[in-house]
């Protein structure tokens, strides 16, 4: 084993002479270090840092060496390195030539001061805005898209929009229909637990009916959906970003919002009351189900009191909203998958931006049907 | 236990690589001596990559056995892995850097897993790695998405140069770099390996990177390998050798080589 490195200092006749001894290597830099800033250093005289005793020397080592010898030539040492191998020389030159870098200090996080704190509110605030705009610049340039779709309905893309309708649809059904049934089956004994109160258990079922039609089922597929395929538009788009694909589509006279966007919005638009209607179907079945299990409500029974207790409107108020909270998480999610720059970790990152923003806007849209349906006396 | 063979230190027997049906590697042998540039080429999808992924153990081959710096590659525990992973830096295609972290901090990554040390000092050695690879200070508070290629590279590196490793492999270091910025890295390898005895093993396409500062060179082809030196390799009859050192591009690279 080579003795542990380390630094001595004696005065001789020539002036200090610094003997520095052992593996001056990253593994013993931190002793090193220690060891340097406990050294008193000398001032204003000839100082020889003598090399003899190193055994072995890396990086670290060298820069540990110059750096004392920088501290030296500060206090006004005359500063000679002697004994210094052969073998030591190129490096000891390459970090005296290059690597007499400064480290960068970190400044303290400006939010960290109050002045900082209350600045960096403003900063969100201007970024709250400008976010708004140009998501509803998004929103413009989409609807300018459909339109003139519309107007020439071949270029939709049948083939992506079928796929599209396949992934958020289709592969959707299993997680969404479990989902509603099991919300039907809490919903039906939570209603028949409180209302046996009052001997009027069997209006368990209009209950059902009317939270589950009018607002739970499509208000829990559009946040399943929000947090299955929302995040899924983000995230593919983000990577084609990041892969460059969008700058590649646009070059070859390929419209993005067209080709990538369309095919989800419309995917969606066509999927989301279809899935909405199954997840009404379902939660009805898990109701009826625990009606029958808890409180003896025959299934005929059950569709008697449904057909009594809610009117068509109730199950198409819920469906309606369904296409506007489709078009609301798809232009979300691709929204935000355009605004990927860069790096891996930016898709992940407006992925989960993209999923609470769908649910947010989900639900403010849902109030906004709420109020709009009482106001239409429906 | 580790066994030092003096002067070989990435040594590979019989390495078979297959991936489904398709062999890359059918028993290729391997020495790299310490203190050498070792510059492996190959057409696309010879293998390469898959050479240097395998010798530093991200992929297990079929058959071979491997030994670098007297520890056997393949069969390793835990505590002569992290040994062996201290001795060794990787710079991947695209620096690989994490892109969480800015520069300094990647620097710091294996600093602060391998070697405790105070954090002012980390700071200081981070920088004199960004400095000795050519980079303007500023950087080390940079994130590697506000980087260039060609310094993104340059960081990767730092990073790999992090623990002062005895080997260095370099996976295509000048691919996607203009000439100017291909010819700096040659020459900032040529001196990191004059003032750091490395030993580097790399992987490239550039046939000027492999006249600059190669001593040896591997060619893989027909999933065997042939090493010699330039000059033994320009005289080589191998059809697709003699096609890749006297193409037009060889002839740029190495005026005189087809006289």
């Amino acid at each position: 084993m080579a003795p542990p490195a380390t630094i001595v200092a004696s005065q001789e006749a020539g002036g200090v002479v610094l003997r520095a001894e052992g593996d001056w290597l990253v593994g013993s830099a931190a002793t090193l270090d220690r060891r340097l800033h406990a050294l008193d250093l000398p001032s204003d005289q000839q100082v020889t840092l003598d090399l003899a005793a190193v055994g072995r020397l890396d990086t670290a080592g060298a820069w540990l060496l110059l750096r004392t010898e920088h501290a030296l030539a500060a206090r006004g040492n005359r500063v000679a390195l002697a004994n210094v191998r052969n073998s030591f020389a190129p490096l000891i030159a390459q970090v005296r030539s290059r690597g007499a870098g400064r480290p960068v200090p970190h400044p303290i996080p400006p939010h960290h001061t109050l002045k900082g704190f209350i600045a960096r509110i403003g900063e969100i605030m201007i970024m709250v805005l400008r976010r708004t705009y140009s998501m509803v610049g998004f929103g413009g340039l989409v609807s300018i898209r459909v339109a003139e779709m519309l107007v020439r309905p071949s270029r939709l893309r049948l083939t992506a929009t079928l796929v599209q309708m396949e992934k958020t649809g289709l592969d959707a059904m299993p997680i969404v229909g479990l989902l509603s049934f099991l919300i039907g089956v809490v919903v039906a004994y939570q209603g028949a637990d409180q209302l046996r109160k009052f001997g009027a258990e069997i209006y368990a079922v209009n209950l059902l009916g009317v939270s589950i039609l009018r607002e739970l089922g499509v208000l829990l597929t559009a946040i399943i959906i929000a947090g299955r395929s929302g995040s899924a538009f983000t995230a593919q788009i983000g990577t084609m970003q990041v892969n460059q694909e969008i700058d590649a589509l646009h070059t070859l006279g390929l419209d993005p919002v067209e080709v990538l966007v369309l095919p989800r919005i419309f995917g969606l638009v066509f999927t989301l009351p279809l899935l909405v209607f199954y997840a009404d179907a379902m939660g009805m079945l898990g109701g009826a189900l625990m009606t029958w299990a808890t409180i003896g409500i025959s299934i005929p029974t059950f569709l008697d009191q449904l057909r009594s207790g809610i009117t068509e409107w109730t199950l198409w108020v819920g469906i309606i909203k369904a296409p506007f909270f489709a078009a609301v998480i798809a232009m979300v999610g691709c929204y935000e998958g355009f605004n990927v720059t860069g790096s891996a970790e930016s898709v992940g990152r407006l992925t989960t931006q993209s999923v609470v923003e769908a649910i947010f806007v989900v639900i403010v849209a849902d109030a906004v049907f709420s109020i709009m349906f009482s106001a239409l006396g429906i | 236990m580790p066994s030092d063979a003096e002067d070989i230190v990435i040594s590979v027997r019989g390495l078979v690589s297959r991936f489904g049906e398709q062999t890359v590697h059918d028993g290729i042998d391997l020495d790299v001596h310490r203190g050498e540039v070792l510059g492996v080429v190959g057409g696309s999808g010879s293998g390469k990559s898959v050479l240097l992924r395998t010798i530093v153990g991200l992929r297990r081959p079929q058959a071979g056995d491997i030994n670098v710096l007297g520890y056997d590659v393949l069969h390793l525990d835990d505590s002569d892995a992290q040994a062996l992973e201290q001795r060794w830096g990787v710079l991947f295609q695209d620096g690989a850097l994490f892109s969480s972290l800015t520069v300094a901090q990647n620097i710091e990554v294996p600093l602060r897993e391998h070697v405790p040390m105070p954090e002012p000092l980390m700071d200081e050695i981070a920088a004199c790695k960004i400095a000795i690879v050519g980079l303007p200070e500023a950087t080390a508070d940079k994130f590697p998405s506000q980087l260039s290629g060609g310094m993104r590279k340059r960081a990767g590196l730092a990073r790999a140069l992090a623990l002062d490793p005895e080997i260095l492999f370099l996976d295509e270091p000048t691919a996607g770099l203009d000439p100017i910025g291909a010819a700096e890295f040659d020459q900032l390898i040529r001196d990191l390996k004059a003032s750091l005895d490395l030993t580097v093993f790399l992987v490239t396409h550039d046939l000027d990177t492999l006249f600059a500062i190669c001593d040896r060179v591997a060619v893989l082809v027909d999933s065997k390998i042939r090493i010699g030196t330039l000059d033994q390799l320009l005289a080589d009859d191998h059809p697709w050798i003699h096609a890749y050192f006297h193409g037009p591009r060889g002839r740029a690279a190495h005026p005189g080589s087809d006289s």
